[in-house]
Order: C-alpha cells, then sequence, then structure tokens
C-alpha cells in the first residue's frame, strides 16, 4: 500500500534522465530514494537518488572516499541504511538481508576480492549456483538420484559460466592459488552465476593491465547483452567508465554531486573540482 | 579422469577402505589370540573416539569453528543412550535382541544429542572464534552439571525422575533405580561390540563425507572461508553452521551412547574438558578438515597410552612428550612445505606459474 502510494506520487526523479531511452518502457530494475546512513555522527552517505534502467551500464565515481563502496554495501544490506528506500523491481527491500537481497536479484563483487580461497574454481562457481541447483542435505547425504542430477547440471551450469572468461581450463585449481586478474574473473562469474537482475562490481578492473581492461569493457558489454541486465560498476579507469557506462554518478563526501552521461560528466566543473581541487584556491560553489 | 571430484572420490574411497582393512585383521588377530586382553578392552573407546573426532572435525575443520565442548554432546548421548537401553531392557516385555537394543540406544543417543546441539547452537552460533569457544565450553561444563544433580528410577509405576536424592525417588518394589545424580547411570548391560563400533564409524564416514562433498558441504565449506561472501551470493550463514553444528553433536551423542553401553556404569565426570580436548588433539594432529586424519590420530592416541605401559608411573609423561614431539614436526615449516607440496600435486592441478601469493 505504502509502495503504490510512493509510486503514484512520484515525482520525476533528476536520476531518470539518465536512464538509456530503451529501458524506459519498463520500470527500473533499481530505485534509490534518499538513501542515507551515518557511522556514529559521521555521515557517511547523504541523501543518495538514482535510478538503474534494466540493461544499463550505470557507472559510480569519485574521490577515494566518497562512499562508493558503502553505496553498495547498503544495496545489499551489509549496512542497514538510517534513512531512505531502495526499491528492488519495483518491490521496497527494507526488510530484506543480504542473503534475501541475492536471492532477490543483486549480486556483487568486492573491492577486496572474496571468493572461497581454499575451494576449487569450479566449487566456487557452483557456490554461486547454491540458489539456481537445489537439492536437500539429506538427498545430498543418502546420494539419491536427484543428486547425480543436479551435480551434472551444476558443473554444466559451471563450466557454461567459466567458459564466457575462457576460465574452464582452471576449473580444478584452487581459488586461493589463481593470479589476480583470474581471481577477479572469477568473482565475476559467481555472482554472475547467481542469476542477478542487477550486478554489482566494485572495481572489477583493478590491478589489471591496459589490454585486460580493454577485454574486461568488452566482456562486461557482452554478458549484459547476452544475460539482459543492469551493471552497475564503481571503477577509478576511466576509460573504462566513459568507454562503457551509460549513466553516471559522481559522489563526494557521500553525496551525488553530478549525474548524467559521460560527456557531460567530463565537462562538469563541480566533478573537475572533486578530482583535482579548486581553481586557484577560489570557491566555485 | 582427471577432475578433482574423482580425486575426492579416491579419496573417499581410501578411507572407507582404511578402516575396512583395520576391522578385518583386527578381527583376525583376535580370532588367533593375538590380540591383549588389555587391547581388546579398547577397542570399543577406539571406535567411539575415532566417531568423536570425525565428527568435531565437521565443526572444526569443515565449518572453522572450535567448539570446545564436543565431549558434553558424547555425554547427553551417553546418558540418554544408557537410561533408554535400560529402560527398554525393563520394561518391553518381548525382549529385544542386544544389537537391536543397542541401535535404538545409539539413535535416540544422536536424536537427543542432535537436539541439544541446536539449542545450544541458537546463541552459540551467534558468535564467532574465541567467543564461540568459550561459550561451547561452559556449554560442556554445564551439561555435566545437570546430569549430576538427575535422579531416574524405574518401578512398577512407571518413570520417576527427581532432582534430589536417590531415595526421593520413592521406588516401589524391584524398583531399580538407573540414573543416580553423580554416581551416574548404574546397572548397565554391556552390549557395545567392536562390530557395533565399525558400523558406527561406516556411517560416520558415510554422512560426514557425503555431506561435505555435496551442495550443503559446500555451502558449509563456502562460510567457513568468507562469510561476507557466502551471504552474497545468497547463503544463509545460520542455516549451514546450524546443520554443521547439530550434525556433529547427534554423532557425537550416537558416539557416547555406544561408549555407555559397554562399561556397567558411567558418570558425566567423565565427559568432561580433559575428554574436550583430547577429541580435540586428534582432529588437530590428524590436520583439521582431514577425516583420515583424524581416524588414524584417534586409533594411534587411544592405544598409545596402553602401549606404553612398560613406562610405568612415566607412562603420561612419555605421552605428553610424545604429543608435543608431534606437534613440533607437524608445525616445522620445511616438513610442512613439502607436505604442501605434495598435497596439492595429489589433489590440484599445478596452479600458474605467474602466482605467488601461496606461500
Amino acid at each position: 500500500m505504502n509502495r503504490t502510494t510512493t509510486k503514484t506520487k512520484m515525482v520525476p526523479l533528476p536520476s531518470q534522465s539518465i536512464i538509456p531511452e530503451r529501458d524506459t518502457a519498463k520500470t527500473p530494475i533499481l530505485e534509490v530514494h534518499r538513501l542515507g546512513i551515518n557511522f556514529g555522527g559521521l555521515v557517511a552517505v547523504d541523501d543518495f537518488n538514482i535510478a538503474v534502467g534494466r540493461t544499463e551500464i550505470c557507472g559510480l565515481i569519485g574521490p577515494n572516499g566518497a562512499g562508493k563502496t558503502t553505496i553498495f554495501n547498503l544495496l545489499t544490506k551489509v549496512y542497514k541504511p538510517t534513512s531512505g528506500a531502495i526499491l528492488l523491481d519495483g518491490k521496497d527491500t527494507s526488510n530484506m538481508n543480504t542473503v534475501q537481497i541475492n536471492q532477490a536479484g543483486i549480486a556483487r563483487t568486492f573491492q577486496n576480492i572474496r571468493l572461497f580461497p581454499s575451494l576449487s574454481v569450479e566449487d566456487n562457481v557452483k557456490i554461486g549456483l547454491h540458489n539456481q541447483v537445489k537439492y536437500s542435505m539429506i538427498s545430498g547425504v543418502l546420494r539419491l538420484p536427484v543428486f547425480f542430477s543436479s551435480e551434472r547440471r551444476a558443473r554444466e551450469r559451471a563450466m557454461e559460466l567459466l567458459d564466457i572468461f575462457d576460465m574452464t581450463h582452471l576449473a580444478s585449481h584452487r581459488a586461493g592459488s589463481l593470479p589476480y586478474g583470474a581471481q577477479r574473473r572469477l568473482e565475476f562469474i559467481r555472482a554472475l552465476a547467481t542469476n542477478p537482475k542487477l550486478l554489482l562490481l566494485d572495481e572489477p578492473a583493478a590491478g589489471m593491465n591496459p589490454s585486460e581492461t580493454e577485454e574486461l569493457m568488452s566482456n562486461i558489454e557482452k554478458i549484459r547483452d547476452q544475460f539482459q541486465i543492469a551493471i552497475m560498476l564503481i571503477e577509478h579507469d576511466m576509460r573504462l567508465v566513459m568507454g562503457i557506462c551509460e549513466g553516471i554518478a559522481v559522489l563526494n563526501y557521500g553525496k551525488i554531486i553530478a549525474k548524467g552521461t559521460p560527456e557531460e560528466i567530463q565537462s562538469n566543473p563541480l566533478v573537475i573540482e572533486a578530482y583535482l581541487g579548486k581553481k586557484n584556491g577560489r570557491l566555485s560553489c | 579422469m582427471k577432475s578433482l571430484k574423482s580425486r575426492y572420490n579416491i579419496d573417499n574411497w581410501l578411507t572407507y577402505g582404511l578402516v575396512i582393512f583395520a576391522y578385518i585383521v583386527m578381527r583376525i588377530l583376535i580370532a588367533n589370540g593375538k590380540v591383549s586382553f588389555a587391547l581388546q578392552g579398547q577397542l570399543v573407546p577406539i571406535t567411539v573416539y575415532i566417531v568423536m573426532a570425525v565428527s568435531l572435525n565437521l565443526t572444526v575443520g569443515v565449518l572453522g569453528e572450535l567448539s570446545l565442548g564436543h565431549a558434553g554432546f558424547m555425554s547427553v548421548g551417553a546418558f540418554s543412550g544408557a537410561i533408554s537401553a535400560t529402560l527398554l531392557e525393563l520394561s518391553v516385555r518381548t525382549t529385544l535382541p542386544a544389537w537391536m537394543r543397542l541401535a535404538l540406544a545409539m539413535i535416540i543417543g544422536g536424536i537427543v544429542a542432535g537436539f541439544f546441539g541446536f539449542l545450544i547452537g541458537i546463541p552459540v552460533l551467534r558468535l564467532e572464534g574465541d567467543y564461540l569457544a568459550i561459550v561451547t565450553l561452559a556449554f560442556g561444563e554445564i551439561i555435566k552439571n545437570v546430569i549430576n544433580v538427575i535422579y531416574i528410577g524405574y518401578d512398577a509405576n512407571g518413570i520417576r525422575i527427581s532432582t534430589e536424592s536417590a531415595n526421593a525417588l520413592n521406588l516401589g518394589e524391584n524398583g531399580k533405580i538407573i540414573l543416580s545424580g553423580p554416581m551416574g547411570a548404574i546397572g548397565i548391560t554391556k552390549i557395545s561390540t567392536f562390530t557395533a563400533g565399525f558400523i558406527l564409524i561406516l556411517i560416520t564416514l558415510f554422512i560426514v563425507l557425503n555431506l561435505i562433498n555435496s551442495r550443503a558441504g559446500r555451502a558449509i565449506k563456502a562460510v567457513r572461508d568468507n562469510k561476507i561472501a557466502a551471504e552474497s551470493v545468497g547463503i544463509s550463514t545460520w542455516k549451514y553452521r546450524m546443520m554443521a553444528f547439530v550434525t556433529s553433536a547427534a554423532l557425537a551423542g550416537a558416539a557416547g551412547a555406544l561408549y555407555a553401553l559397554n562399561y556397567s556404569t558411567v558418570v558425566a565426570r567423565k565427559f568432561d574438558f580433559n575428554t574436550s580436548i583430547l577429541v580435540l588433539v586428534f582432529v588437530v594432529l590428524g590436520r583439521m578438515g582431514n577425516i583420515r586424519g583424524s581416524i588414524i590420530a584417534a586409533t594411534v592416541l587411544t592405544v598409545l597410552p596402553e602401549l606404553l605401559r612398560t613406562f610405568n608411573e612415566v607412562r603420561m609423561l612419555v605421552y605428553a612428550v610424545i604429543l608435543i614431539l608431534v606437534m613440533l614436526v607437524r608445525n616445522n615449516t620445511t616438513l610442512q612445505h613439502l607436505y604442501q607440496r605434495i598435497v596439492t600435486k595429489l589433489r590440484y592441478d599445478r596452479p600458474p606459474a605467474e602466482e605467488g601469493d601461496e606461500a
């Protein structure tokens, strides 16, 4: 009831302008209204509004400590927001926890990679498939037929997913022993395995060289086209952000200072100020 | 077949094979009268400690949480098993065969211990790491002290329970005290056998190994490796930690029942902190997460005090020195690297050349 009133009353958000035209027919996959969180007296995120289209690639940029990862943690309920509302696919998520958020359709990767290092690459992906290929503990212990058929399905699906990043030959390796770039890709695949509608990538290109970044960019677009999902990413590599993001939000000190297309962002004086500082020490605002 | 899965399978069959082989060898030796009386008396305790070690390994090695109260679950299983076996003997008119009473006692012991595992798991699994260890330790002690004040008797009118004294039970004629507070469960008919222990080990291995290598087991290991990442892919950490904890407790309960029915009396003092630590030593020496290691460590360390009888009064000193030596050898970095290299070679394909973070 509450939801419908907010929806009907909803004034056009400034963020709606950055949804790609092809997505405007459907409700945005993610709508965030006045999201905020305080840690004690520190206001980490304040009045954060955004709407993400169903197949949009959207960038979240800003200087270090601007609150970008905090926003990902809020969206996935690692932190409980102090204020504001998050609507996923038009549904209120305020009563969901991290696990339910994932089941509802948000998957993420982490800035500091969080794989299951002692398990094999294949098992890491299979753990991502946990809620996609299901059977009970009892049928697992008793090795019922459903165990074998499900395990076969999980293995096939895991291999399909690993194939996207050409990682099938690494399937039996220990995840913790992989090189850095491969670990990032594996985390990406694991997130994708949970069958998300919205994928949050936290610095996917960190530690990658230009050619790897180039490959990653085409992969991100390929995945968006193939799976028809929305992708929101935090990234410091401006070539990647400006290259593939359709909408960009710039964050500084927990507040959005600019939103728009890559062209608009590049010429925005507030953004330049946030990144490079004030010209001749003069305040521009 | 070079896949990881087939290697796991070979690994599992090796474990089953080891247990079956050891059982057959022991049977042959006993038949030929080559096993000393003292060692024969140790056979059931060995099987009990193997089950204890394997089940604790599920909590410590696979789930990655240190539990110091495993003997508490053994205790719950031992007393519920002993009481139910005695009651079955006294109350059921058509006498059940001994093996059936034993099996029922182990099942009841397992279920009751599993239930206690669930109850204790509710507060305990809100904690992590050292805090969890301390609280499980406390629960082990609490269970011991609670059993010390319970008196259960049985007479023509049925079961009587008291928390004051054996006299307060007011048993009628032919009444029998089953559990007598600090005196423990008394008048138990010894029905445990080596074969029953062997079967319990096989069942335990079947449950634990199949659990580890299934969807639920992957989820448990995922929770161990990284809780935040596990939740981010939609795995309920609470559910899978509870699953591992309860399974572990239930198996310990079944082992406890087998243990209790091997003696005519059993006291709660037996299942104290020292027993929990003893089982933990088996798990640590056998390497955490390594089921076969737990089996070998439990066997060797249970037999060792008997083998050291020649040292008389310094026997436990020698035992301690051996433990320390094994620990030192286990923690020797050179040997560890060698071991890691061998294991990595056996279990995983060679990692790509450019990496180097797994030092």
